[in-house]
């Protein structure tokens, strides 16, 4: 009950522990027990599958993970990956559809006819207006010509009628997810499902899906204060890595993201040796396996897209965003760290544990029990990626009369002690026993195993790093957490963004005392 | 990555199905229809053992080796619903004093110490009908883990400097809950339906939360650790030696006491359209509300049907219509609600810029509307039933599912075997029962509206509804009077 959630950043620790279990391996024997449980095989196209038994049900869980998130949006196309993942649920040119052939035909037309609409609405000087609006009917016209060979969401209604559970995706900075949960006995239904959908992509309904996204915009970004404040907080830590950039999109950009943009981006990134598919359940790989190569040899083959090669300038100024409204107060912060590959990562999940992980962390000792100035605090690492350079961010909740200014004040007092004065053994103990066990909590449910697997087996092209990495977790020491925090904690490398609540004119809740007439 | 993550959150945007019934042509086999579908492996899913005591308290065992940890709970009848109007929170902070406070011999510091060195827990928590206390462990520590709960069950030492902390904690989540939009939303629209003083809706306020004294605490645990208590155990144990600790420690009790019996009150909405005026924001939240009903009803296997086809997934009308067919939202969904012991709500949802409020009311609407003038087909009675029995198996597709579900239906009264019996009225539910169910309980009139959102960006305006007179909501955080006995927790420091 520590933490009640009210608050929904609140979540990043949950996120860290899942990190920290992520990070962290097994006893030498168990390793073995998975090495048993494990087939990998990699296909003539480059992808790589992975199967672990576990029979406990007869259920399995998947999870397709794509190595291209938001940060991989083209310049001008914020939003582009996440666009895509959208569309991934849209079907193929076999399912979703009564006639794909006419269809095909349609759709080229809505997107000749998006074409010349953008091109006139983004015409400097001498836009027509008559045109656009001429253009605009013809674009409804063609849209609503294309809609007749559609059978909406077909894909996701065989995926539900067969008992798919826990059916999404997400995208993230670094990389895009699918996932779902299903009855054993679809293991080849759902390998030919995931394989179409990734294989076979049709730009159906995007121009509809589009404003679908732009709703998922206003929701978690632009009505949320705290979804405002992480926005300006990142693109002001960040003057040139995409890790700043707005990743649901900023609005004018996702607003004219285009189907052949998205299928531009599905071509490159889409390709065999960029994809890793993790199924974990009630199948056994030498069933298993045949099928799977049978449909996931499909994709296409393809050299593994280049990595981006901007690297974001070390900071040298301190940075700050201050919002003033009438919500209330909050406060983050963020250091310039190392990637995933660093040496020290493990160091940065040993910080992160101590300062933030249950009632004995010191920040919760400090600014919640003892100072009582904040309601949570925090501190967690990778933020809003890892595969690049991310943040090491703190946080804190104040409560009612305390400032933005007072939770910096404290934040940076413990960071002080970090950088002055090691941790203790029991500290230090604490954190290697709890990242033992958070790593075995996480192998009981198949839906979280397959996720790990499939990201460790992307991100150090071996599954069994999930559970090496135990060795580096116990060699952290006392010296490393001195060390880093002084190389990293520092004003010339940290930007910081809070709210200040503005008090209204007159009563204490503006938002409600206003509540008449406004939408008469 | 959890702030750059956008799920799609299908879950809760349940939905419905826009009798698309456009060109189906000739009815050749689908490909997907010519894969094979085997026989599902067997699978019997282990019930955990149930012991009652003579003084009526419950013990469940459930035995998982799968993993080296042993995880246990005690759930305690009563709950925020049952505490004092005007001290509303009352369970809440209870539910987080309790734990941070400790024992006589323990406080709760330093069992905060002992058992993070050991990567284990103990937790306590308050709900709407029960308490509980809650624990998990290594195997290795689990009998030293288990002698600490049973001791701050038994043996709590209520705090006033950690009561102090859960206030200013509770103030916290009181004086932000208008930033929410999503929140205000649920919480209003749940007062529509019971009423604002209702047990189910009212809010804890600065002043009840400040209140609450450490022997209200006290005294709520020593009325109601008397309960039917039920405790389970999962993972890594041997069940015999845990049923002898267990009755060692449970057996003396005396026999328990039950509480008295609720007679609570539903009327559900007045019918009309709501408002409240959210400044910053430029998305509107909106909620169709009325009663629901709850599970003892035996309709609810076929509402179960129809909320499938209302607004259970991306096949669902609502979702069909709503989104994929306007794209005036993410997130939209909804179902007639049913509780276990008490009726639920009725509850459509869905979010759209500021100028397309109305019309996106308006869908919905319609769409509920047509759960009686839309007759049902046999294809939506097919997908729907597809969908929830084909997916009926992640109900208990592991052992701790059991254990919680089986839990769950004794605290309500349930007989144990009613996922099974529920699962057979499923599959027999007809497009008829669709139909007669959709007529008794979908009265359109009878809901009420409520829109959270930026008042002068909805254009047109909610009048255009035509659902009467637009009544505004005041969300007024109210300030507690001052010096009055012990300052609200919000004054403090």
């Amino acid at each position: 009950m520590q933490s009640r959630g009210f608050f929904w950043l609140g979540r990043s620790l949950l996120a860290l522990t899942v990190l920290a279990a992520a990070n962290v391996g097994l006893y030498a024997q168990d390793l073995k027990s998975f090495e048993q449980r494990i087939t990998t095989k990699v296909l003539p196209n480059g992808l790589t599958l992975l199967i672990c038994e576990r029979p406990e049900a007869p259920v399995f869980s998947y999870s397709t993970f794509i190595d291209a998130g938001d940060v991989n949006d083209p310049s001008g196309q914020s939003g582009l990956a996440h666009m895509f993942e959208h569309l991934a649920f849209k079907g193929t040119s076999e399912i979703g559809t009564n006639d794909y052939a006419d269809e095909k035909i349609a759709l080229a037309k809505v997107e000749a006819v998006n074409n010349a609409y953008e091109a006139e609405y983004l015409k400097a000087v001498g836009r027509d207006e008559k045109k656009l609006a001429d253009l605009k009917k013809a674009f409804k016209d063609a849209e609503t010509e294309a809609h007749k060979f559609v059978i909406p969401n077909q894909f996701t209604e065989v995926a539900e009628r067969n008992g798919a559970t826990g059916l999404n995706a997400f995208t993230a900075m670094d990389e895009t997810v699918y996932f779902w949960s299903m009855p054993e006995n679809r293991l080849e239904l759902w390998a030919w499902l995931e394989s179409g959908r990734l294989s076979d992509v049709v730009p159906r309904e995007f121009y509809k899906e589009r404003d679908v996204v732009n709703e998922e915009r206003r929701m978690r970004t632009d009505s949320s204060p705290i979804g405002r404040l992480v926005e300006q907080f990142l693109s002001t830590a960040y003057v040139a890595h995409n890790y700043g950039r707005s990743a649901i999109g900023w609005p004018s950009e996702v607003q004219q993201i285009t189907a052949t943009e998205a299928m531009d981006f599905h071509k490159k990134y889409y390709v065999g040796s960029n994809i890793v598919v993790a199924v974990v359940g009630d199948v056994k790989a030498s069933e298993a396996l045949p099928i799977l190569e049978k449909y996931f040899s499909k994709i296409p083959a393809g050299p593994k897209p280049e990595e981006m090669t901007t690297v974001e300038p070390r900071q040298f100024a301190e940075k700050t965003v201050a919002i003033r409204e009438k919500t209330q107060p909050f406060y983050i912060e963020g250091y310039h760290k190392p990637d995933y590959r660093d040496p020290d990562d493990e160091v940065y999940g040993a910080i992160s544990d101590i300062v933030s992980n249950g009632r004995v962390s010191r920040l919760y000792r400090s600014l919640v029990r003892d100072q009582q100035i904040a309601a949570a605090a925090a501190g967690f690492s990778g933020f809003p990626g890892d595969k690049y350079p991310g943040l090491f961010a703190f946080y804190a909740v104040p409560l009612p009369g305390h400032t933005p200014q007072e939770m910096r004040d404290a934040i940076h007092k413990e960071i002080e002690k970090l950088k002055t004065t090691d941790v203790t053994d029991e500290e230090l103990a604490m954190y290697k026993t709890r990242a033992r066990a958070d790593l075995l909590h996480g192998l009981a449910n198949n839906q979280g195993l397959a996720n790990e697997l499939a990201e460790y087996q992307t991100r150090y092209g071996d599954w069994r790093e999930l559970f090496r990495e135990l060795d580096k977790v116990d060699k952290v020491s006392k010296e490393d957490i001195r060390r880093v925090a002084n190389k990293v904690f520092v004003a010339s490398n940290r930007t910081s963004a809070w709210i200040e609540t503005e008090t209204p004119a007159a009563g204490p809740t503006a938002p409600a005392a206003q509540g008449k007439g406004g939408a008469q | 990555m959890i702030f750059s993550t956008y799920k799609n959150s299908f879950r809760w945007l349940l939905a419905a199905t826009v009798l698309i019934a456009p060109a189906m042509h000739a009815q050749q086999t689908k490909p997907w229809e010519q894969l094979p579908i085997p026989k599902l492996h067997e699978f019997k899913p282990q019930q955990p053992k149930r012991i009652e005591l003579k003084n009526g308290i419950v013990i469940f065992l459930q035995e998982d080796h799968e993993l080296p940890f042993v995880s246990g709970s005690v759930s305690i009848p009563g709950g925020s619903r049952d505490e004092d109007l005007a001290k509303t929170g009352l369970v809440d902070l209870y539910g987080e004093a309790w734990r941070t406070s400790g024992t006589a011999k323990l406080d709760g510091d330093a069992l905060d110490d002992l058992l993070e060195a050991k990567a284990a827990h103990i937790e306590t928590g308050g709900d709407d009908d029960s308490t509980s206390l809650s624990w998990d462990s290594l195997k290795g520590d689990s009998d030293q883990v288990l002698a600490l709960a049973l001791d701050l069950l038994f043996h709590p030492k209520f705090s006033a400097e950690k009561l102090e902390l859960a206030q200013q904690q509770a103030a916290t989540g009181i004086v932000r809950r208008n930033d929410d939009e999503g929140g205000i939303a649920r919480r209003e629209s749940a007062k529509l339906v019971y009423g604002p003083n209702s047990p189910y809706t009212r809010e804890p306020e600065l002043a009840t939360i400040g209140a609450v004294t450490v022997d209200d605490l006290a005294a709520w645990h020593d009325r109601t650790i008397n309960g039917k208590l039920r405790i389970s155990i999962s993972g890594d144990f041997d069940s015999a030696a845990m049923e002898a600790k267990l009755r060692k420690a449970f057996e003396g009790l005396p026999p328990v006491k039950p509480l008295p019996p609720r007679h609570d009150v539903f009327n559900g909405p007045k019918p009309g359209v709501s408002f409240i005026d959210k400044e910053d924001v430029n998305q509107s939240n909106i909620q169709i509300v009325g009663l629901g009903t709850d599970r003892h009803n035996p309709d609810v296997p076929a509402l179960a049907v129809m909320n499938e086809i209302l607004g259970g997934g991306f096949s669902s009308r609502l979702f069909q219509k709503v989104r994929t067919e306007l794209g005036l939202a993410y997130a939209v969904g909804g179902s007639y609600g049913y509780s276990y012991d008490h009726p639920a709500t009725f509850h459509v949802q869905v979010m759209t810029k500021s100028a397309t409020t109305v019309d996106a009311t308006k869908a919905a609407l319609a769409e509920i509307a047509g759960l009686t003038s839309k007759p049902f087909t046999e294809e939506e009675l097919k997908r729907a039933k597809d969908s929830i029995l084909n997916s009926f198996l992640f109900s208990y597709d592991s052992k701790e599912k059991v254990l919680s579900e089986q839990v769950r239906l004794d605290f309500y009264g349930y007989p144990s075997d009613y996922l099974e019996t529920y699962k057979a009225a499923l599959e027999k539910v007809t497009v008829a029962d669709l139909n007669a169910v959709a007529k008794k309980y979908i009265h359109p009139e009878k809901l009420a509206v409520l829109v959270v959102g930026n008042g002068p960006e909805i254009k047109p305006g909610l009048d255009e509804l035509k659902l009467g007179a637009v009544q505004p909501i005041d969300i007024t955080i109210p300030q507690p009077k001052e010096p009055e006995g012990k300052p609200a927790a919000a004054e403090k420091k």
